[in-house]
C-alpha cells in the first residue's frame, strides 16, 4: 500500500548557548526516515530529549527541518512555499501533551471549536454551532460545557476538546505528542479507546509519540525507537517490543511495568 | 459586573479622599506661607497682612480649613488662589485641558507605536532587527527626560523647524481654523516628541517581552497548525493573550506620562499644570498646590480605572472570578 507520509533523512539542528556563553549546535534530528501507511498508527518512542517532539513539529509543518524531506500525498511539504504549507497544515493536526496550554484560556468551548470551522470558511453560524455540537458528541463530551472556559474543565475533558478541535478540520493525520501522559490512568485508557474508535470510523492515520511502551503496544501497528535524534530501531510493534535488538529499546521495555505484566485490559479493538 | 465596577469606584474615591488629606497636611506642614513673603515687603503695613490672613482664614485649625475646602470643592471652586485672587477651579481647568491635550495625545501615540513595534520585535526575537530595537530602547532609557527635552529644544532652535515654546503663535486669534490646527500641531510637536521618546522604550520592551512569552504557547502553535496566517496569529491570538500585563502597564503609563509631562511643560514652557504648579509651590499658593496634586491623582486613578475596565472586558477569566465572588 502507498504510504501516506514518507519521511526521508530528516535533520534538525538548533543553535544553543552553552554554559560558557558560546554557541553550540544541537542535533535534535539526525537522518530520520520512515513511512506511514494510511489508517495505521506509528508509535514514536524514546526518552525525553530524543527528538520526538521536534519530529512532531516538523511533520506538522510548524518547524522547518535543516535538511531532508517529508512527502505527503506526492508533495515534499518541506519545500513548499508558506502559502502552500498553510493549506497542508489543517490536514496534519498535532495534539499536545498538556491540554491546559493548548487551548486558548480566554475562549469558551464553543469559540474554541468554532475557530477551525471559521478558518475552513463557507459555513453559516448556525451550521457551525451544530458542527461543534456533533464534534463534542463524537469525543464524548456533553453539549452543556459549550459556555465554559478551558480552566473550568477537567484534564480529560480538555484533551477530548483538543481532539474535537483537531477533528473539526477533518485531518488525515493526527500527531499525538505525549497526548495521554498528562492524564491519570483511567482517563488515559478512555482517551486511548476514543482514539482507536475514531481511527476505525474515520480511517485516520496516527503518529503516536510517547515514552509509555505499554500504551504504544496497545495502540500502534509500527514502532520507531529514537535516541539522540536518530532512529535506532523500527518495525512491527510486537516484534520490536518482544525482541528488542538495541540496548536503548531494552532499557525502555524494562522501564515499562505494564509490558512485563502484559495482558492489559483490551481497549476497544 | 456592576459590583466589580462599584467596588473599583469606591476604591478610587477612597484613594482620592486620602490623597486630599495628605496634600492638605503636607502643604500645611511645609514652612512658610504666601503671606510671609508679603510681610517682608516694607511698603505693606503689618495690619494689612493681618487683615489678609484673617480674610483667607489662614490661622484657623487644620480640620476646619479642610472642611471649608471640601465645601468649596462641592461648590466647584476648589479653594482660593492668593496669587491670582480667584477661585482655583477655573484657573486649573484651562491648564488641565492643555496638559490633557499633551498627555492623552502622547499616550495614544506611544501605545500606537509600541504595540506594533513590540510585536514585530518579539516575532524576530534574537535576530538583528530585534537586537537593534533592544539597543535603541536601552539607549533611550538611560537618557534622562530633562536631557531629552533640552536636546530637542536645541534642535528646534538650530533648525527653526518648530516653535520653541508656548502653545500658540502671537496672532493665533486671526488664523483660519485649518491654520489654527496646524499652528497647534507645530507647537505640540516638540513636547509630544519628548514625551514619546521618554515613554516608548519601556512600553516597547514590555510589549516585546509579553508577546515573546506567549508566542511559544502550545495554543498558538495549535492555531498555527490550523492554517491561520502569521499576521492573524500575532494580532488576534498572541496580542490578546499577552494583554493582561500590558493593560496594567497602560494604567501605570498614563501616570508616568503625566508626571513626565509636568517636567516637559516647564522646560518647553507649555501652559499646562506643570509651570502652574511649580509657580504655585514657589509662591506657597496653598490651594493651587492642593488642586494640582488632586488633579494628578484623579488623572492617575482614572487611568487605572480604565485599565481595570479593559482587563474586565479583555479577559473572561476575570469576569468569571468576579461573578463567582
Amino acid at each position: 500500500m502507498q504510504p501516506l507520509l514518507r519521511v526521508e533523512n530528516l535533520a534538525k539542528r538548533y543553535a544553543r548557548r552553552n554554559a560558557a556563553g558560546g554557541r553550540e549546535d544541537v542535533l535534535a534530528l539526525d537522518g530520520v526516515s520512515f513511512e506511514i501507511v494510511p489508517g495505521t498508527t506509528l508509535a514514536v518512542v524514546g526518552e525525553s530529549g530524543s527528538g520526538k517532539s521536534t519530529l512532531a513539529l516538523c511533520l506538522a509543518c510548524l518547524e522547518d527541518p535543516t535538511s531532508g524531506s517529508v512527502w505527503y500525498e506526492g508533495k515534499d511539504i518541506i519545500k513548499l512555499a508558506e502559502k502552500e504549507r498553510r493549506k497542508i497544515r489543517p490536514q496534519i493536526q498535532l495534539i499536545f501533551q498538556d491540554p491546559a496550554n493548548s487551548l486558548n484560556p480566554r475562549w469558551k468551548v464553543l469559540e474554541i471549536l468554532r475557530e477551525p470551522l471559521v478558518l475552513r470558511g463557507g459555513i453559516s453560524r448556525e451550521e457551525m454551532k451544530e458542527r461543534a455540537y456533533s464534534l463534542l458528541g463524537r469525543v464524548g463530551l456533553s453539549v452543556e460545557i459549550t459556555e465554559r472556559l478551558p480552566g473550568e474543565l477537567s484534564g480529560g475533558q480538555r484533551q477530548r476538546l483538543a481532539i474535537a478541535r483537531a477533528l473539526a478540520l477533518e485531518p488525515k493525520v493526527l500527531i499525538l505528542d505525549e497526548a495521554l501522559s498528562a492524564l491519570d490512568c483511567s482517563v488515559q485508557a478512555q482517551i486511548a479507546n476514543l482514539l482507536v474508535e475514531l481511527q476505525s470510523s474515520l480511517r485516520m492515520t496516527y503518529v503516536f509519540i510517547t515514552h509509555d511502551l505499554g500504551m504504544a503496544e496497545h495502540v500502534a501497528d509500527e514502532i520507531v525507537v529514537m535516541n539522540d535524534g536518530r532512529i535506532v530501531e523500527q518495525g512491527r510493534v510486537e516484534e520490536v517490543l518482544r525482541q528488542p535488538r538495541q540496548e536503548i529499546t531494552r532499557r525502555l521495555v524494562a522501564a515499562a511495568p505494564r509490558l512485563a505484566r502484559v495482558p492489559m485490559a483490551p481497549i476497544g479493538r | 459586573m456592576m459590583r466589580y465596577f462599584l467596588r473599583r469606584l469606591a476604591h478610587a474615591f477612597l484613594l482620592i479622599f486620602g490623597v486630599s488629606i495628605l496634600a492638605f497636611l503636607f502643604t500645611t506642614l511645609a514652612p512658610g506661607n504666601y503671606f510671609d513673603e508679603i510681610r517682608l515687603n516694607p511698603q505693606i503695613a503689618p495690619e494689612t497682612v493681618a487683615a489678609l490672613r484673617a480674610q483667607y482664614q489662614i490661622d484657623r485649625p487644620l480640620p476646619l480649613r479642610y472642611a471649608s475646602w471640601v465645601n468649596s470643592l462641592i461648590h466647584g471652586e476648589m479653594g482660593f488662589s492668593f496669587a491670582y485672587n480667584s477661585p482655583v477651579a477655573p484657573l486649573l481647568l484651562v491648564r488641565a485641558r492643555n496638559t490633557l491635550l499633551l498627555t492623552i495625545t502622547a499616550t495614544v501615540l506611544a501605545w500606537g507605536i509600541a504595540l506594533p513595534l513590540g510585536v514585530w520585535s518579539a516575532e524576530r526575537l534574537g535576530q538583528l532587527s530585534d537586537r537593534m530595537i533592544t539597543w535603541g530602547t536601552a539607549a533611550l532609557l538611560v537618557i534622562p527626560d530633562l536631557a531629552l527635552a533640552l536636546g530637542l529644544l536645541v534642535l528646534a532652535v538650530r533648525t527653526g523647524w518648530f516653535p520653541t515654546g508656548g502653545m500658540a503663535s502671537v496672532d493665533f486669534e486671526n488664523f483660519t481654523l485649518l491654520h489654527k490646527l496646524k499652528d497647534l500641531a507645530l507647537h505640540m510637536a516638540l513636547p509630544i516628541l519628548a514625551l514619546l521618546l521618554s515613554a516608548l522604550p519601556l512600553l516597547v520592551r514590555h510589549v516585546r517581552a509579553a508577546v515573546a512569552e506567549v508566542l511559544g504557547a502550545p495554543f498558538l502553535l495549535a492555531a498555527q497548525g490550523h492554517g491561520i496566517s502569521k499576521r492573524t496569529l500575532l494580532y488576534r491570538y498572541a496580542l490578546p493573550a499577552a494583554a493582561n500585563p500590558l493593560i496594567s502597564l497602560f494604567g501605570f503609563s498614563v501616570g508616568a506620562l503625566l508626571s513626565g509631562s509636568l517636567l516637559i511643560e516647564v522646560v518647553m514652557s507649555w501652559p499646562g499644570i506643570g509651570p502652574f504648579l511649580l509657580e504655585a509651590i514657589l509662591a506657597r499658593d496653598l490651594y493651587v498646590v492642593i488642586g494640582g496634586v488632586l488633579f494628578s491623582t484623579v488623572f492617575l486613578v482614572a487611568g487605572n480605572f480604565i485599565a481595570d475596565a479593559l482587563l474586565y472586558w479583555a479577559d473572561p477569566r476575570i469576569r468569571t472570578e468576579s461573578g463567582s465572588q
